[in-house]
């Protein structure tokens, strides 16, 4: 009698769920996202999921979305991605670095599957990278706190000692330092993406240490709210965080993946598809600045402003020579500039960033 | 800067870090000298963070908050109690699914409330004594959760080893059936202790969501809920140990990014390890010199206790 509850039972299932297979296999296409923090980290992540989001508003029954969020990075992102794979997804986005290699290796697997790896560098027919380039929002950040720094000393709260993260520090540096060469940046590095309570602890040990400006390569807006409560400023990441830090706020650099995951789904849908890989910056709408602080003098505003139309039409590369590297030595002469290359495997600090860079 | 002025708000950080580690470590203390191994604190402290934050959100009365999650710790608990106590399930299996459960129940709950600031706890300010230079902010400058935590360390130390009941529920943890055999209800005292650890650790996780960092965010805990468990082995299971070891991997932390601002060559990830560095090297310790474990370390952790007929 057990037994033959059971066997009907499941039965019933398998019923069901092809059923269900059938279903969405003919109506609807599937796209699934891996999110190394969960959606409500208010930052990196969450920024990702307002994509996914515009993918569906964009294409309604025509795509079902899928996301699995808090995926820790390495081994265990590859079952994800492979169980992804596995249900059917037509096309998966990635979206950490660390999703790198486990990506690849599914994306071996699934020949038919499209996949998107972001903020890596290895491709194949079926998998393509993108990213943006934060380090254009980071460099009119740097000239803003170049400005309103009046202990000269700047805060940086790093992730993970990676190229896309020094490249962001570098690129502070450098524009802070045009505008005030005497500005010195001191980083703390806290080993993860995402821990409120260490980002946080991260921004008071840099305040201790004489910062009177937070910035912050993590996703949790602790930071901004230690800055908030000790009245120095901050500039928020990934997504607009003034509700947490509506005095120390003075910008923040927001991700915009709407566009990009629009068209890629899209060119997915009608076969237009094809491994590429995508950096934007200001001018593709990736980057974009929340609305400035009201505190902040119009001089400074201005400046800002101007910086990022000069970046946005070209005028202006963040990363144009002449400027030395940490130990003083050329980076880059005048009239030259770091390419692509270099930017994406930048492993050392330039003139004006304090502490040895973690190795 | 100069002298030891750079030690306040070194001190001063390292009692945030500490903190919840300290309500988190002595309640999975009491847990474990009942002889029940709850694994689940990380979860039970996420709701306790997420009602804490709701409450005070909703409510703007903090001691309510702080009660509410207490006792929504205290619930979780009762749950892992019912499974492990009453129906025998394995406790470390029941453990790990109690902080799965606890993560998404509390994003769940809280899914509403991300991105909402909330007004800190407010600090203690006494006239005269709080600006007591250097001592003054670190002695009567916190908020009033840091004291609790010691007042509870102090209480349940003085509950365990000065005390008739703290005796019997360290027997229960040490031989559940000579307990059982002598007349005490091993099940009644063992739901008890595992419903305190619970809504110590509910507290805990308040003080994360009110005072560490004032917010709600999904998974907030970050693993504050592991590194309490590996406290305790490090602890040798004594309470004042607890609280020593949680102000060294809080101080251990807060130290090195201390170092890392200050322009110390360091290497930040081998001081982020240290903490579990550390419990491993006393676990080695402890291991060799059994009479140190048969001291204090409960002899039926973990133990299913079937009442004989």
């Amino acid at each position: 009698m057990k037994l033959k509850h059971v066997v009907s039972l499941i039965g019933a299932a398998a019923v069901a769920g092809s059923m269900l297979l059938a279903g969405t296999a003919s109506a609807e296409e599937k796209v699934g996202f891996v999110y190394v923090g969960p959606i409500g980290d208010h930052g990196w992540s969450y920024r990702h999921d307002v994509g996914r989001l515009a993918v569906e508003k964009e294409f309604g029954d025509k795509v079902k979305t899928t996301y699995v969020e808090s995926v820790k990075e390495g081994p265990d992102s590859e079952r994800v991605i492979r169980q992804l794979a596995a249900d059917g997804h037509k096309i998966i986005f990635t979206t950490s670095f660390g999703f790198m290699n486990p990506t690849m290796k599914v994306a071996k697997q699934f020949p038919n599957v499209k996949f998107e790896h972001a903020t890596g560098y290895k491709r194949s027919k079926n998998l393509s990278t993108y990213s943006s380039r934060f380090y254009e929002g980071r460099y009119v950040v740097g000239k803003i706190a170049g400005k309103m720094t009046k202990s000269n000393i700047i805060g940086y709260v790093g992730s993970f000692p990676i190229p896309e993260v020094v490249r962001g520090i570098n690129a502070v540096a450098l524009a802070a330092r045009s505008v005030n060469p005497d500005v010195q940046i001191k980083v703390a590095w806290v080993n993860t993406w995402y821990d409120p309570g260490k980002e946080g602890d991260a921004a008071k040990a840099l305040i201790d240490q004489g910062a009177d400006i937070i910035l912050q390569h993590t996703d949790s807006p602790a930071p901004l709210q230690v800055a908030e409560a000790r009245g120095v400023w901050a500039v928020g990441q990934a997504s607009d965080m003034t509700k947490f830090a509506p005095k120390a706020q003075l910008t923040a650099i927001i991700d915009d993946w709407d566009g990009y995951y629009v068209a890629r789904v899209k060119a997915a849908l009608d076969g237009s598809w094809k491994s590429s890989d995508i950096w934007g910056g200001f001018k593709s709408g990736m980057v974009k600045l929340a609305p400035y602080n009201a505190a902040m003098p119009a001089d400074v505003v201005k400046l800002a402003t101007e910086t990022q139309a000069a970046i946005e039409d070209g005028s202006l590369k963040p990363f144009a020579g002449p400027f030395n590297k940490q130990d003083g030595t050329e980076a880059v002469a005048a009239g030259s500039e770091l390419d692509d290359g270099v930017l994406l495997g930048m492993d050392w600090y330039v003139e004006g960033v304090a502490g040895k860079l973690p190795k | 800067m100069t002298g030891y002025e750079w030690i306040i708000p070194v001190v001063l950080t390292v009692i945030t870090a500490a903190t919840p580690l300290v309500f988190a470590g002595i309640g999975e203390l009491v847990t474990e000298k009942s002889g029940v191994l709850n694994l689940g604190i990380e979860g039970m402290m996420l709701v306790g963070a997420v009602t804490a934050f709701v409450t005070a959100t909703v409510t703007g009365n903090y001691f309510l908050a702080v009660i509410a999650a207490a006792a929504s710790g205290a619930f979780m608990a009762f749950l892992f109690g019912i499974l492990t106590l009453s129906l025998m399930a394995n406790q470390v299996a029941t453990g790990l699914a109690l902080t799965l459960f606890g993560v998404g129940i509390s994003a769940l709950i809280g899914q509403d409330f991300v991105g909402e600031p909330v007004q800190a706890i407010s600090k203690l300010n006494i006239a005269g004594l709080s600006d007591i230079p250097i001592i003054g902010q670190i002695l009567f400058g916190q908020d009033p959760l840091v004291y609790l935590s010691f007042i509870m360390a102090i209480v349940v130390s003085w509950f365990l080893y000065k005390t008739k009941a703290g005796l019997i529920l360290r027997a229960v943890g040490d031989s559940h059936d000579a307990a059982h055999s002598i007349g005490y209800s091993v099940i009644a005292i063992r739901y008890l202790a595992v419903m305190f650890g619970g809504a110590m650790s509910g507290i805990g996780g308040a003080y994360l969501s009110l005072a560490y960092t004032p917010m709600w965010a999904e998974n907030m805990t970050a693993g504050r809920g592991w590194i309490a468990l590996a406290l305790i082995v490090f602890a040798t299971w004594k309470p004042s140990l607890v609280v020593v070891g949680a102000y060294m991997f809080g101080g251990i932390t807060i130290l090195q990014l201390h170092a890392q601002a200050a322009g110390f060559d360091v290497p930040s990830q081998i001081l982020s390890m240290l903490p579990y560095v550390a419990t491993i090297v006393v676990l080695v310790i402890i291991s060799k010199d059994e009479s140190r474990i048969r001291k204090h370390a409960p002899a039926c952790i973990g133990k299913i206790f079937h009442p004989a007929a």
